[in-house]
């Protein structure tokens, strides 16, 4: 579990974080989204233990980062941004080495480091140098260490960013499955599609502030407003009556109707019903696509004060 | 207790066969190590047989430990590397965030790069020692004593841990390689002022004072340790990305700490002079205790020591004190001292002397400044013990010759001191949440309050009475 209050870092004269209040539960998966030194990392290294709060606070597995950096320490895997390997070491060496940092036995440490080599591929390549690794090897490594010592807390830079279709796959496999075991898992990421599929909350920060934070759905609806549908019709109709409380009409065509519904639960068998009732034939009641991506574009156009344009 | 070194050893390990596999560490190390001994030999020898040319008499036997401190201290500077790669280099290679990231103690991921930064050239440098040792034996020359070599062991010991202390304290601060290797300088400049000051104390061959020596250097070596322990936080190896030196910032900070956001100069008195002479104060208590201690042993020193001198002289000794002191030639005249000892004169030497114990403590963490110090305030107890032996009652000599600028002088002194001992008090504390740079603003404007509002007016109205008042003073209980 994370949780922070009013969590700030400032260097000098500059603010990095700003007031930063996140709550991800075990089981959840937080996506920080945000453009390159918006104060996504510093968050992170705060989270980590590794820089402290200039105000505020944050508790990592029920751990004051502060107070107990030595036990957050020891409850997070981190991906980092730079992967941090050693050149001159081999696969299982690296992997052995951070599994005595983190107090595992021998036979713990061959059997975890074996299970994830052999799970990201990287098994025939083990005892080669590092060095000789190619950049999606060398980041399928930094996350095996991350994950040696089995954290309840997971914080990832950027998880994919180097690998191919087929690793990438692998990797959100493998976070979606660590999801499901109850671990905490904070993701730092500009694959918004990525982000789509894996994040149950998403906060987009800016200049070291949260701008708006909740699930997809939520930032959806706050930011683009209630969901849009399209309804369409088998032949030319005439819809000049008044649509159900709720519905409001965006454009229409001759044959189907671009409608902003506020409750689709609600409203959606209303207009239906209202439809059938004037003899309307409808084919196709169909809720518009809307992307993360056109979440972000505002978000961060609403924060530079230019106007979006989708 | 040993699953708290664990960490240590675990970090020093991993790096040691990191350096075992990195061939521009390994292969310099191996080059010092196999073949400085035997240039060394040739050189001691060829120099000699020069030298010799010119009856020199030098016997190539006295140039042995001088040999050895050389030839243990050049795989010892490949420690320097080793450290400042440690830290800065893995900071730039970005291997180091994961190693922070570990549940380690500071203190732990300090001492496993210390121990590793010293173990190897250590390793190469006691076996480069041993190498040259064998040839010694094998030419006939008379190998050093038990205890020159026991010390020469312990100095290049010394000398890696200064060095690798230093090193680290350089690279936590520093943010790149390069700028690491740059201040580097400042390690290798001083060692190898010590080196040459060692090398004398080796001529010399008095034990005793290499013996201080080797303590000397591993008490500094100690200090810097501590100040590593004290500033080695994890923010300053990733809270900074680039190095600049930020004149505006350095000045402001130091403004800032200096002005106190004093509106007038009563208020500056009031508040922010007040509350750095409160922080000093411990400091003042200690240094008043050293300044007892002090005089003491120097009035003790002198009056058992001269005083067996004065009892032990033979006609002769005396003969050759009388001739010595005539071949001095006559005394300039007293006039024309007087003369010089203006108020102004008077005045810059004194402040001159608390800049100097500033200056010397700075680049000492105090232990240079509180040693000038207590020369300086010993002369008090000297003086007053060789009165005594002259015969002359030292006590109105003092009231008035000494006493009335002494008011003055000896507490801006020992202020000036105490400001010294604070500063390296403060620097080998941790300070948590402020980087070394700013702790040393601080200081620096504590300094300059204290010595600007307090030492500098003491001092002058020292040197006014001293100028115009004491000689009056002085001729008037001398009787003249």
């Amino acid at each position: 579990m994370i949780e922070t209050n009013d969590l700030s870092k400032q260097f000098h004269d500059f603010m990095a974080v700003d007031g930063v209040n996140l709550s991800v539960q075990g089981g959840q998966i937080l996506a920080l989204l945000g453009q390159n030194g918006a104060g996504k990392t510093t968050t992170v290294r705060m989270l980590t233990a590794l820089l402290n709060p200039s105000r505020g606070w944050a508790r990592v597995a029920g751990y004051d980062v502060v107070k107990n950096g030595h036990d957050v320490r020891a409850s997070v895997g981190v991906l980092t941004e730079q992967h941090g390997l050693y050149m001159r070491m081999s696969a299982n060496e690296y992997l052995d080495f951070f599994g005595q940092v983190y107090g595992l036995d021998t036979n713990e440490r061959k059997k975890r480091s074996d299970n994830l080599l052999e799970y990201f591929g990287l098994m025939e390549a083990a005892k080669r140098r590092v060095g000789e690794y190619s950049k999606g090897m060398r980041q399928k490594l930094a996350l095996a260490r991350a994950m040696i010592h089995q954290p309840g807390v997971l914080l990832l830079d950027e998880p994919t960013s180097a690998m191919d279709p087929e690793s990438a796959r692998l990797v959100r496999d493998e976070i979606a499955r660590l999801k499901s075991s109850s671990r905490t898992i904070v993701i730092c990421s500009h694959n918004l599609t990525e982000v789509e599929a894996l994040a149950d909350k998403i906060a987009i920060i800016y200049r070291g502030k949260i701008l708006i934070q909740g699930t997809l759905d939520e930032l959806k609806r706050n930011v683009l407003g209630s969901p849009e549908y399209v309804v369409k019709f088998s032949e030319t109709a005439n819809v000049d009556f008044e649509l159900p409380t709720g519905v409001e009409l965006i454009s229409r065509t001759a044959t189907s109707l671009k409608v902003r519904v506020e409750a689709a639960e609600e409203s959606n068998p209303k207009l239906l019903n209202l439809f059938a009732s004037k003899n309307i034939p409808v084919v196709a009641l169909q809720e518009e696509t809307r992307t993360l991506e056109q979440v972000y574009l505002k978000v961060m156009a609403g924060a530079k004060g230019y106007e979006y344009v989708q | 207790m040993f699953n708290k070194l664990k960490p240590i050893w675990l970090v020093a390990k991993r790096e040691l066969r990191d350096q075992l596999r990195d061939w521009r560490v390994l292969m310099p190390m191996l080059i010092l190590t196999l073949c400085f001994p035997f240039l060394m030999n040739e050189f001691a020898k060829q120099t000699v047989d020069f030298l010799n040319q010119f009856e020199a008499n030098l016997i190539l036997d006295r140039l042995v430990p001088f040999s050895v401190l050389i030839i243990g201290f050049f795989p010892i500077t490949v420690s320097l590397v080793v450290a400042l790669e440690s830290f800065v280099g893995e900071k730039e290679r970005g291997t180091i965030e994961p190693l922070l990231s570990a549940p380690f103690d500071d203190w732990q991921l300090y001492f496993g790069k210390l121990l590793v930064g010293v173990m190897t050239p250590l390793v190469a440098s006691y076996s480069s020692i041993l190498l040259y040792l064998i040839m010694v034996s094998r030419q006939n020359l008379t190998m050093p004593s038990a205890s020159v070599l026991t010390q020469l062991f312990l100095l290049t010991a010394a000398h890696a841990f200064l060095m690798v202390s230093a090193a680290i304290v350089i690279s936590v601060q520093s943010t790149s390689v390069k700028a690491a290797n740059l201040l580097a300088s400042f390690i290798v400049i001083p060692v190898a002022i010590l080196m040459q000051g060692e090398a004398v104390m080796l001529f010399w061959g008095n034990e005793r004072v290499l013996w201080l020596g080797i303590a000397g250097v591993t008490i500094i070596a100690l200090l810097l340790i501590r100040v590593g322990i004290a500033h080695f936080e994890r923010e300053y190896l990733l809270g900074r990305e680039i190095d600049t030196i930020n004149l505006r910032w350095i000045l402001k900070t130091f403004l800032r700490n200096f002005t106190g956001g004093a509106t007038s100069i009563l208020d500056w008195y009031g508040t922010v002079l007040s509350s750095a002479m409160r922080r000093i104060l411990p400091a003042v208590f200690f240094v008043t205790l050293i300044a007892g201690v002090s005089i003491w042993a120097s009035y003790a020193w002198i009056k058992d020591n001269v005083s067996e001198l004065i009892a032990t002289a033979t006609p002769e000794d005396i003969a050759e004190l009388e001739k010595s002191m005539a071949e001095i030639g006559e005394l300039p005249d007293l006039s024309e001292i007087q003369g010089h000892l203006s108020a102004p004169f008077l005045f810059l030497n004194n402040t001159r002397a608390v800049a100097v114990i500033f200056l010397a403590g700075m680049v000492s963490f105090s232990v240079l400044g509180i040693m000038l110090y207590m020369v300086n305030i010993a002369l008090i107890g000297g003086l007053y013990a060789l009165f005594e032996l002259l015969g002359i009652n030292p006590l109105p000599i003092f009231l008035a010759g000494v006493a009335p600028h002494g008011i003055f002088e000896i507490p801006a002194l020992m202020i000036g001191s105490a400001v010294v001992l604070y500063f390296g008090a403060v620097i080998v504390t941790p300070q948590t949440g402020k980087s070394m740079g700013e702790v040393i603003l601080e200081l620096l404007a504590d300094w300059a309050k204290i010595f600007i509002g307090l030492v500098v007016p003491l001092l002058a109205i020292a040197a006014v009475i001293e100028a115009y008042i004491t000689p009056s003073l002085l001729l008037g209980v001398m009787g003249k």
